[in-house]
């Protein structure tokens, strides 16, 4: 009677005491996450990128004469489409990890309601799942910029660093949206329409492929709304050292307050979805 | 009596012709996409957002493009290529990750077989389906290209039936590896196979780009001889030489198709 006193409050649930404290009782989580699914991603996160890289950034640059003057200040054309795809890997990664995965969670297995009966906010797991789509990205985007690195792409060391540390505020400007929008919808029929509606012309139209300025005046204004460009654009400057620090300043803000407000309104939806 | 003769004679049931068959998994189909129209109106999106940004976008800064001797437009180049590659895309995914989602985690093959359907009329009642699909598509993608001026003779008429011929010999390969996969992680290896393919077959440049050994590789591959096709059909130069690419890709799928009938017999209905 006494062993059972004693043991009972140890063993007890307490409230974590802050909002990180929190979000790391999900590291074992997502880290078993990681275990049981890494495989199923090498292909994606790392062969795809490469094999872009080589069909239009090498192959089809061949054919592209290279002219600093309308290529945004790149000498090769691989050198300009190498940011940009970098930059969209880092988007890509936030789409694919933030839809049918948290549909998953909230519809199918029903692991985010398990979450919330321990002692977690919604905001201790919105932290933790964007925490692990950060670091995700970064790691990918880590190893696309060490591939390119060969290629001879990059004007510094310095700028390749801050590209590289830019990557993940790129991830988190599309993980807290795409993170709002599945919380958001009922099935997941709508994933097909975001990836085919939001991603792919993101991907195509956002100066990543070639320069918004070839789009004609009205289209180069959507383009430049676009988050992707922001993102686009500051890792551009930053791998071939042309800085305008008007321009990152931009940027920066624009992804950030896109972050914090998507965020704001993601944690408000889970307790929404959870509690209701 | 006669009234209980009559209730168990009409709910007996009754062997289905080929074409009944058909039928009723292509109203399916129409059913379930009803609830999701926009998706299937979308569908044929993605060829066209490829073709304005690499084909014009990146066109206008493309240099130097030959073709049957012939100097070209960059974006006449592109614009086959992407029908081709959409034609294996869209067969691909409904093969493998629709196909495999409804063999292993709808049971809904299980369903239709506890009815009079028979395993070989589900089979050609989804490549129908998605031949139906596929040729509103092509077709869609085509009144595009003539609106842009991209289509330079009537051959691009048959770039109809021969994207079709594309996504039938993808399919029906794609299905019969889905027939061997257990996990979503073997997925990984389709898209290992489609993703080269889909961006080195010369769908965005010239084989030219290539050495010679390099070069051999890439024309034996099945998207190779379909982009090819398509381009010699838009470009109105096609030749005898075009009917090699026919004859591949029949032959492709005719195996797939073997391969897929065996293998939904031995899956399902033991």
């Amino acid at each position: 009677m006494a062993d059972y006193a004693d043991t009972g409050p140890a063993t007890a649930p307490t409230a974590p005491s802050g909002l990180v404290a929190g979000a790391l009782r999900m590291g074992d989580y997502w880290l078993t996450v990681l275990a049981r699914t890494w495989k199923g991603g090498v292909i994606t996160t790392f062969v795809t990128p490469f094999f872009y890289v080589l069909a239009l950034g090498v192959l089809l640059g061949g054919f592209i004469d290279a002219d600093p003057a309308t290529l945004e200040g790149a000498s090769t054309y691989l050198a300009f489409v190498a940011p940009g795809m970098v930059a969209a890997h880092a988007m890509t990664i936030a789409f694919s990890d933030l839809t049918y995965p948290v549909m998953g969670m909230l519809k199918w297995q029903r692991i985010y309601y398990s979450m919330i009966a321990a002692p977690l906010a919604p905001s201790h797991i919105v932290l933790a799942q964007l925490g692990w789509v950060v670091l995700r990205s970064l790691f990918a985007c880590g190893v696309f910029l060490l591939v390119l690195a060969p290629f001879g792409v990059f004007e510094s060391a310095w700028g390749v660093l801050a590209a590289w540390l830019v990557q993940g505020l790129v991830a988190l400007g599309f993980a807290t949206p795409v993170l709002l929008f599945s919380l958001s919808i009922k099935g997941e029929e709508s994933f097909a329409l975001i990836f085919r509606l939001g991603m792919i012309p993101l991907t195509l139209f956002s100066g990543t492929f070639f320069p918004i300025g070839n789009l004609g005046p009205v289209l180069e204004g959507v383009a430049m709304a676009s988050p992707l460009w922001h993102g686009v654009d500051l890792t551009r400057m930053l791998t071939l050292g042309r800085l305008d620090w008007g321009m990152v300043a931009i940027h920066v803000a624009y992804l950030g307050i896109l972050a914090a407000v998507c965020w704001w309104l993601a944690v408000r939806k889970l307790a929404e979805r959870l509690v209701s | 009596m006669a009234i209980l003769n009559a209730a168990v004679s009409t709910a007996v049931a009754r062997p289905l012709r080929g074409g009944e068959a058909a039928r009723l998994l292509l109203w399916r189909n129409i059913l379930v996409y009803r609830r999701a129209w926009l998706v299937f109106v979308t569908g044929f999106l993605e060829p066209v957002f490829y073709l304005f940004s690499i084909g014009i976008g990146v066109g206008a800064i493309v240099t130097g493009f030959t073709y049957a001797g012939e100097p070209i437009e960059y974006r006449d180049f592109v614009a086959p290529g992407m029908i081709a590659a959409s034609a294996m895309n869209g067969a691909l995914l409904d093969a493998t990750f629709n196909f495999f989602f409804k063999l292993k985690y709808n049971k809904l093959y299980d369903q239709m077989l506890a009815t009079p359907l028979r395993t070989v009329d589900i089979a050609v009642g989804e490549i129908l389906w998605n031949q139906l699909r596929s040729g509103i598509y092509v077709a869609a993608f085509l009144v595009i290209m003539l609106a842009m001026d991209l289509v330079h003779s009537w051959w691009a008429i048959l770039v109809v039936p021969a994207a079709l011929l594309i996504g039938s010999a993808f399919g029906a390969v794609g299905m019969a590896l889905t027939t061997y996969m257990t996990s979503w992680q073997d997925f990984e290896k389709i898209t290992l196979a489609m993703m080269p393919m889909f961006l080195f077959s010369a769908t965005f440049f010239p084989v030219t780009a290539y050495p010679d050994w390099l070069r051999w590789v890439v024309e034996v591959t099945p998207l190779y001889r379909g982009v090819v096709l398509c381009r010699e059909l838009t470009l109105g130069v096609p030749s005898w030489g075009s009917l090699v690419s026919v004859v591949y890709l029949l032959a492709f799928g005719a195996i797939g198709l073997a391969v897929v009938r065996r293998r939904l017999d031995s899956l399902l209905l033991t």
